[in-house]
């Protein structure tokens, strides 16, 4: 594999409130490929979309402060850039699409002005900006896009809205895409045209994408590996489809075992005993002992590492077997 | 949009407070124009004729005369125009600097936050309008520097609700999506925040009229305000006060005209409020 896109290493990343510090992230890893799609999937505060947003530095600090690990894009750490490559670096190298495609459109500008946008500010090179606004609505599957781009956002539903985010995004020809929750506010059949959007255009652009995901079910349809976050850390790195055939960490099989599957006979779900850990409260040793039916007398001492356990396959439990 | 203006229109009384205030801006407009062609009309409102002073209304001096024997009525029409440019330009001044101010406070946060709204809360702590009287004292009374004063006083409650929409603007995904497309912090304030904290600015901006036409008229009162000759609702009522007992009608008809300005502005801010109001949707 050549020189990854994007390296993080060891990021840690801590919200300061007045009265305590919470960790966000704690000692996250994992590099993006070019041309690859990674998955990160976690539940609710878990930190996968803070670590989505510290890859541009885009966290409000204060309250955020990225207390120690490298970001770097292209070999170049993101953690020294100034303001100006800051900006180059956002949405132009790397892209974001968010959760909420009504509330991420300005509804006061047109789709064309808001395209038109991206495009005169990072790619100074394009003369028919219209032209470019055309040929991207039609690239993420928008019917009659010279007609649709004079419309307004609320004139639009949901997933013609995700549609303009992505066709926005793309437009500036990024290295990376961040899809933070790209499905979560849209119909379930939405949600597959938009999944299909996705992996159609990453054969297409050869473009990296970062999927944030709580859902696993939609991991398998795109992505080529996966990294499993439980309050702050990560679990589990490994390729996609190992990972959903045999997962390796307690968490792992416990999500994976909550989630319905076709084809299976009526078997009841298992729901995870206990609850996510508070923000900042979280249990000594491992994170996930006080839940985990494999758990040791020893797990609330120590914490364990994410360790390699198979090729490609990481693992932070000492007990995965 | 289209939804506020219908609401808009449905709400009779603030239609017919619009037309008022079209009204005497066209008066106001009017009369500017004919006093600077030098054609005065229904007669010149400097002109004393002493034969005719402190006469009650007749088919003559529709509204009276006052002590130097000037028509009210002619007085009445000119000082439409000084009231409506103070009202308008001081807004227009307290505007600028209100959500300029605001605008800032909201979109920085921190300590850049704090530092401008203890300022503005100081200013706040003064009362306006002995404030505007201080510095129309120490600058000298003129058209001029009446506006610039009331504007420079005025602007707190523009600021404070400008920094407020602003706040909450900042969390809004589409100002994060701004960010995260690398948008400078400039361009996002103008172009991404400022449109749609446009709404309540505007009803601000209305409501702002009145309280500006009313300090001038105070100002004018206390003899602070714009200098006689020139006639603003104001100084005819300051002129009249003297004889109050025996010519009421050269208080009678610049206080109404204040009334009728000044009610004109505030019914159409509240209709534009309750217009563009989104939280509160009664349907």
């Amino acid at each position: 594999m050549s020189q990854p896109i994007l390296q993080v290493r060891n990021l840690c990343i801590d919200f300061v409130l007045e009265d305590r510090t919470i960790e966000a992230v704690k000692d996250a890893s994992f590099e993006l490929a070019a041309g690859e799609t990674l998955a990160i999937v976690g539940e609710s505060g878990s930190g996968k979309s803070v670590t989505a947003l510290a890859l541009t530095r885009l966290l409000p600090v204060p309250p955020a402060v990225i207390k120690g690990g490298e970001i770097l894009f292209d070999g170049e750490s993101v953690m020294t850039m100034d303001a100006a490559r800051l900006r180059k670096l956002r949405g132009g190298k790397i892209a974001y699409i968010f959760q909420e495609p009504s509330t991420s459109l300005n509804p006061v500008y047109t789709v064309r002005s808001q395209i038109g946008e991206a495009i005169r500010l990072h790619r100074r090179d394009v003369t028919d900006v219209d032209a470019e606004i055309v040929r991207w609505l039609d690239a993420v599957g928008i019917v009659d896009p010279a007609a649709r781009m004079h419309d307004y956002p609320h004139q639009l539903s949901g997933g013609m809205q995700q549609r303009v985010m992505i066709a926005m995004a793309l437009a500036c020809q990024p290295d990376v895409l961040v899809a933070d929750e790209p499905t979560t506010a849209l119909d379930v059949t939405i949600q597959a045209q938009i999944l299909e959007l996705l992996r159609e255009l990453k054969q297409r652009l050869r473009m990296s994408i970062l999927l944030i995901t709580h859902n696993l079910g939609i991991v398998g349809d795109i992505a080529d590996r996966v990294a499993v976050m439980y309050a702050g850390q990560i679990v589990e790195l490994s390729p996609a489809r190992a990972l959903l055939q045999r997962p390796l960490h307690p968490y792992t099989q416990a999500l994976m075992n909550s989630v319905p599957q076709l084809g299976h006979e009526l078997e009841r779900l298992q729901a995870i005993p206990g609850n996510v850990p508070n923000l900042g409260q979280f249990p000594s040793g491992c994170r996930f002992h006080p839940r985990c039916p494999k758990a040791q007398s020893d797990c609330s001492q120590k914490a364990p590492e994410l360790v390699e356990v198979e090729p490609g396959r990481w693992v932070r439990c000492p007990y995965w077997k | 949009m289209e939804r506020s203006l219908r609401r808009f229109r449905a709400n009779k009384i603030g239609l017919c407070a619009l037309g008022m205030v079209g009204l005497l801006a066209v008066i106001a407009v009017a009369f500017f124009v004919l006093d600077v062609l030098g054609i005065p009309w229904p007669m010149d409102p400097d002109a004393t004729n002493l034969e005719r002073k402190l006469l009650p209304p007749d088919s003559v001096n529709w509204l009276g005369t006052d002590n130097l024997g000037r028509d009210v009525f002619s007085r009445l029409l000119n000082g439409a125009y000084i009231s409506l440019t103070v009202g308008f330009v001081a807004v227009f001044v307290s505007l600028f600097i209100g959500v300029t101010v605001g605008a800032v406070a909201g979109y920085f946060g921190k300590w850049v936050d704090k530092l401008i709204m203890r300022f503005v809360d100081a200013i706040m702590c003064f009362p306006t309008f002995f404030l505007i009287l201080t510095a129309v004292a120490l600058v000298g009374p003129s058209i001029f520097n009446i506006i610039i004063v009331i504007g420079l006083v005025s602007w707190t409650g523009t600021a404070r609700l400008v920094r407020a929409e602003f706040l909450t603007l900042r969390e809004s995904a589409y100002v994060q999506a701004a960010r995260a497309l690398g948008q400078r912090g400039p361009k996002i304030i103008f172009r991404h925040m400022l449109p749609n904290a446009a709404a309540p600015i505007l009803v601000t901006a209305v409501l702002g009229v009145p309280e500006a036409i009313l300090a001038e008229a105070g100002l004018s009162f206390l003899g602070f305000g714009v200098q006689p000759p020139q006639a603003t609702w104001g100084n005819i009522i300051a002129d009249g006060k003297t004889y109050i007992l025996d010519a009421w009608w050269l208080i009678l008809f610049p206080g109404l005209a204040i009334l009728i300005a000044a009610l004109s502005f505030y019914l159409t801010g509240d209709a534009l409020r309750q217009a563009v109001e989104t939280r509160s949707e009664r349907q």
